[in-house]
């Protein structure tokens, strides 16, 4: 069968009185005793965290400043935990965005229910929530660890928008007003 | 400063405080060095190790308070702080009397024993090297021997009263272990008074003359019995690592199948008090040591301390000398505590067949053979 005998080597006198190997122990520590800590000292030193890190769920605007939602609660039905609830509502008839078919009215995520497993993320058709860098998450009570609209965005920030989707659909509706090539 | 009327007061009164002034260093220093123990253990393992705590009014101050913050000095007043002021509570089903005794008694060998233990020496008036020690007993050695082999029986108490398995284990292994490594250990340090009591001379377990033989002139006189008696010295340093129940011969503790061993039902004060005792019985185990193999006060071999106040002109200043000598040996008496940490966090404990085993079958004959051996050679030396 797969069994390899392995010959074991009887010990010689010096490694049966154990004192070699207690002496290069003994100088492995005192190596390390001297060596400075590999441990961060968290508060104060916080870790390097990279680009692609996927931590807490947030909602991000696009360079305009136009948030990016519509409120189509994809996210909100894909959630494995239901940690998102998304109240959807009308965007006002003066705002500049108002091309735009809808946003969200109110938006939290309960990130005591959140698994982070960024399904959110990779249902969005807009690329508006994103799970960043941001990682440590405390509160004293259960309201606080639910993130609102307004927290979301605040975490989230602003990420570039390679498309711009709802300005090129305002601006092709514009053109074929204006009597286009339709 | 005129120190001779303190030789004024009634000598009763002297002992009362000279053995308050040893015990209130003693203490603190059995204290500070579960602090170090921390320290030491963290930066072995790459961490840096207790450094948060502090006071608030000593915040204040500028450099040295950050400094002592991150050598983690406050920790131990925290720490100190929450043994005491912690419920204690008794578990229902102890022997109360048994249980609360057992920690006291071991707090009183590990504070008794440094009695005979001489700390540090001086030039009297009358130009006579004197030790500083607090009873200066011509059975030094033995009553050392004597009363830090009483600590054991707290440790049997304490397993034996806490009625429950672990305890119960902690203490037999503990009573097992320390008596078979008594014996080499007595027996190691026979060929270092063979030495001392030449034939012709008073005899004398002094640990004071100890020294004194260590500080004589000459190639023979001025050797310190570590490089005369080799193998003395290590059977004695082995030996003292399992009666102090230092890694890597921690079997009553073995927290790892154990539990906690003899102190698993034990809590807040009493418990510390345990910790204290198991430390202070390595800072005397530590001390003999050095008086025994590494001439205790006397900064170098074959340079005695008699010499180095000659240099300095401080023979006839009792009390810079004396704070030197006591500073040379305390230096040596912390570096053995810092080898006895350095050799916890190197280890792993050995099993226990295995602690019998070197005990009885590999450390006693080796002590038996050195102990013939020195005693033919010294017999030899002393015929010519």
């Amino acid at each position: 069968m797969s069994v390899i005998p392995v010959e074991r080597k009887p010990l010689s006198f010096a490694e049966r009185t154990y004192i070699p190997q207690i002496l290069s122990g003994l100088s492995t520590t005192f190596k390390h005793l001297v060596a400075p800590p590999v441990t961060m000292e968290y508060p104060e030193q916080r870790p390097e965290i990279p680009r692609e890190y996927r931590g807490v769920p947030t909602l991000v605007k696009d360079p305009n400043g136009r948030e990016k939602c519509v409120s189509c609660q994809l996210c909100e039905f894909v959630c494995p935990p239901k940690a998102i609830r998304i109240t959807p509502g009308e965007i006002p008839e003066q705002s500049p965005h108002a091309h735009v078919e809808k946003g969200p009215k109110a938006f939290d995520i309960d990130m005591l229910r959140c698994i982070y497993c960024g399904l959110c993320q990779e249902v969005c058709p807009e690329e508006a929530i994103w799970l960043q860098k941001q990682y440590s998450m405390t509160g004293y009570t259960r309201a606080e660890m639910v993130n609102n609209k307004e927290r979301l965005y605040d975490l989230g920030g602003t990420l570039p928008d390679p498309h711009f989707k709802w300005d090129k659909k305002k601006a092709a509706e514009e053109a074929a007003a204006h009597g286009g090539h339709h | 400063m005129d120190l001779s009327s303190y030789f004024d007061l009634p000598l009763w009164l002297r002992l009362c405080l000279q053995s308050g002034a040893v015990i209130a260093v003693l203490f603190p220093i059995a204290a500070a060095c579960s602090m170090a123990e921390r320290k030491m253990a963290a930066w072995i393992q790459g961490r840096p190790g207790p450094n948060r705590t502090i006071m608030p009014l000593l915040a204040w101050i500028p450099i040295l308070a950050p400094l002592l913050q991150r050598l983690g000095l406050f920790q131990l007043a925290a720490d100190g702080g929450k043994f005491v002021f912690k419920e204690d509570p008794i578990p229902g089903h102890v022997n109360k009397l048994y249980f609360v005794l057992a920690p006291i008694l071991a707090m009183i060998p590990a504070l008794t024993t440094v009695s005979v233990v001489p700390i540090g020496a001086y030039f009297n008036h009358l130009g006579t090297l004197v030790p500083i020690v607090l009873a200066n007993v011509d059975v030094g050695l033995l009553a050392v021997f004597a009363i830090s082999s009483l600590g054991v029986y707290s440790l049997i108490l304490a397993g034996w009263a806490s009625n429950s398995k672990y305890p119960f284990l902690g203490g037999v292994r503990a009573s097992a272990q320390l008596i078979s490594y008594e014996l080499s250990m007595t027996l190691s340090v026979l060929p270092v008074f063979l030495w001392v009591n030449a034939p012709g001379t008073p005899g004398s377990l002094s640990l004071f003359d100890v020294v004194q033989s260590q500080s004589q002139p000459g190639f023979w006189g001025g050797m310190w019995f570590v490089f005369l008696m080799p193998v003395s010295a290590f059977v004695f340093l082995v030996a003292l690592f399992a009666e102090t129940n230092r890694q890597p011969f921690d079997m009553p503790e073995s927290e790892a199948d154990l539990v906690g061993g003899f102190h698993t039902e034990y809590g807040a004060f009493k418990w510390s008090l345990f910790f204290v005792a198991e430390y202070c019985h390595m800072i005397v185990g530590s001390a003999v040591f050095v008086l025994l193999f590494l001439g205790g006060w006397n900064p170098l071999p074959w340079v005695p301390l008699s010499s180095v106040a000659e240099w300095l002109g401080w023979v006839d200043n009792p009390l810079l000398l004396g704070v030197l000598a006591i500073v040379l040996f305390l230096g040596k008496v912390f570096f053995f505590i810092f080898f006895f940490m350095w050799v916890r966090w190197t280890l792993p404990r050995f099993r226990y067949d295995q602690v019998m085993k070197i005990g009885w079958q590999k450390l006693l004959p080796l002590s038996i053979g050195n102990l013939i051996v020195y005693a033919l050679a010294i017999a030899l030396l002393s015929r010519r």
